[in-house]
């Protein structure tokens, strides 16, 4: 069985009415990293609070290694480690003293050894005797990533790991991603960040509204960002396509006026030179063109289905 | 069973006790000799003996009813209250932890501090006046019995509560009122019989008079009451604990 976590037909209505989780199906994969994308609100959190325990969910099922995540509470949850998106911590404990509970909540024996590799992967074994309210805000995040870690889990979830956190972190994180997947780790994160789901998923989920929109290998959703189009400005409207353009992968707006070219950029050629050839056969003159290449943000706001505008992903990034 | 998660509660709670360990010691030992200064020595020598025990013996066992109860709800109210408040239950419930684990860690702890302090109170009353424990094997089971009920009460307020306010209402307006007219600085049979009536709705009494009987023979109710009160005041607090755990209220959304 390849598939670690198994969610059908998910749901959840919140007291007040809301519903945040709109019948999600998706499987997991051992040992792959899923990358959750989705707008503020989109139910990210909510769906890995239901996987985790946090949040009753008011319709489907989901299993984690064959174990349903209700009836066999602790077989599921001793396989998950959970960074929560928010940074919370018992002020008054040191950094040692909160990852060694954790690992006790989850039922194991003190490791000293592991667990101080652990906090020097994390550049905190310097910090391993200080308060965590003397540390920084990027300093909780890795704590909050050590003690996820404490109980060697073989799932890890990350909700935002990288939301606040300053460039270097960001990429030390990355580099601990890539070294627990190495170990076969499976990790699903949810980010704001398109870039960050392409650098370190294998597979990407769109989520809006509580719905899940799409899941697909990164690899296929790369494909389409190497779709480029050629927009053309006619001097003359066109009524129709002419027949010997058939063969072009054209598109004629509504009034005529221009006319588009969707062409794969990463073939042997584009067929650029045989259009315009082929057009001026049939005496359509153009006055201006441009080239544009869709990207995955794109595909994305096409998804969530916001018309051109794009400013509430940039500022996401930003 | 899950015997590391419930150690880990354990201690940590311990520990966060321990740091504030003079304060936590000093102050049950300063007020027990100040009720000492003032009912036994003031005002006790002006009364004479209550069931043909003399004042200051009286009220030790009152006394240490008293700062048991209010120790044992507000160490399991904060315990509890403070991971809902800090976002850290988040830990809690996403553990491989059954709920009676997370109480067992919880209410153990509190009920540990709790009757530690007792102890410190009973060594500090030993100083002011002389008494003698005729039962200490009663005595030893109404303070665990009573230290686990409050601390399961006080669990339950640190649930309910969500905000500093709810946590000390109850405490404040319901358990201190119940603790003084319990008859811990008197016997009952000192009331007028209107009175005396209502008093046997006050399920604090029968703590009280339980444990002093175990110190001095002498009681208000009779012995198989107490324990019978007791017992079901346990029961009914483990009886809301499980309703709260089996629904998640106020725990998961
Ligand atoms: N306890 C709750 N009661 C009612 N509604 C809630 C509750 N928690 C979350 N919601 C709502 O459910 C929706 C999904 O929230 P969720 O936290 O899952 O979003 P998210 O995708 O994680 O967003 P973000 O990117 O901002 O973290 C939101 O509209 C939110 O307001
Ligand atoms: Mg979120």
């Amino acid at each position: 069985m390849s598939d670690l976590i198994n969610i059908q037909n998910l749901s959840k209505v919140y007291s007040n009415g809301f519903k945040a989780l709109d019948d999600v199906s998706l499987n997991i994969k051992k040992g792959e990293i899923l990358a959750l994308l989705g707008p503020n609100g989109a139910g990210k959190t909510t769906l890995i609070s239901a996987i985790c325990g946090l949040v009753n969910p008011t319709g489907g099922k989901v299993s984690v290694a064959g174990y349903d995540i209700i009836k066999d509470y602790r077989k599921t949850r001793e396989l998950i480690g959970l960074v929560p998106q928010e940074l919370t911590n018992n002020q008054f404990d040191t950094v040692l003293s909160t990852v060694n509970f954790t690992r006790g909540m989850f039922g194991k024996s003190k490791n000293a050894a592991l667990i101080e590799e652990l906090l020097k992967d994390l550049t905190l074994w310097e910090k391993r005797n200080s308060l965590l309210m003397h540390l920084s805000g990027g300093m909780k995040r890795r704590v909050l990533i050590a003690k996820a870690l404490a109980h060697e889990p073989e799932i890890l979830f990350l909700d935002e790991p990288t939301a606040g956190v300053d460039v270097e972190l960001r990429q030390d994180m990355w580099r601990l991603i890539h070294k627990l997947r190495e170990r076969g780790v499976t990790i699903i994160l949810t980010t704001h960040y398109i870039e960050e789901a392409e650098e370190m998923a294998d597979r990407v989920g769109v989520i809006a509204n509580g719905k899940l929109l799409l899941v697909e290998e990164k690899s296929v959703l790369m494909g389409r960002l190497g779709k480029k189009a050629l927009t053309m400005d006619l001097v003359t409207p066109l009524e129709s396509i002419p027949e010997s353009l058939k063969s072009y992968d054209l598109e004629l707006s509504n009034d005529g006026n221009t006319l588009k070219y969707s062409y794969d950029n990463q073939g042997e050629s584009t067929g650029i030179t045989a259009l315009v050839q082929a057009l001026s056969e049939v005496n359509v003159r153009f006055s201006d063109l441009h080239t544009e290449q869709s990207s995955l943000e794109e595909i994305f706001i096409d998804l969530l289905n916001v018309p051109n505008d794009s400013n509430h992903m940039v500022e996401q990034k930003q | 069973m899950n015997f590391h998660a419930v150690k880990a509660i354990y201690v940590f709670e311990m520990a966060r006790w321990w740091r504030t360990i003079y304060q936590s010691i000093v102050s049950p030992v300063l007020t027990t000799s100040l009720y000492f200064v003032v009912f036994g020595s003031a005002i006790g020598s002006r009364i004479a003996e209550v069931d043909g025990v003399g004042y200051g013996a009286f009220i030790v066992p009152g006394l240490i009813m008293l700062s048991l109860l209010t120790q044992s709800i507000s160490y399991a109210s904060f315990a509890i209250y403070f991971p809902k408040f800090t976002g850290t239950i988040y830990e809690l419930l996403s553990s491989p932890v059954s709920y009676f684990e997370i109480l067992l860690g919880y209410v153990g702890a509190s009920a540990t501090k709790s009757i530690l302090i007792a102890v410190i109170i009973l060594c500090t009353a030993r100083l002011f006046v002389d008494f003698e424990i005729a039962h200490p094997f009663w005595m030893a089971f109404y303070l665990v019995l009573t230290a686990i009920t409050f601390s399961m009460m006080g669990f339950i307020i640190g649930i309910w509560a969500d905000n500093f306010e709810k946590l000390q209402v109850i405490p404040l307006l319901i358990v201190t009122p119940l603790v003084f007219l319990g008859g811990t600085f008197y016997s009952v049979s000192m009331l007028p019989p209107f009175w005396q009536k209502i008093t046997l709705f006050n399920p604090v009494l029968y703590l009280v008079n339980g444990f002093r009987w175990s110190f001095y023979e002498v009681s208000d109710v009779s012995i198989t009451t107490s324990t019978i009160m007791i017992l079901s005041f346990l029961a009914a607090c483990i009886g809301i604990v499980f309703w709260i755990f089996k629904t998640g209220y106020k725990l998961k959304t």
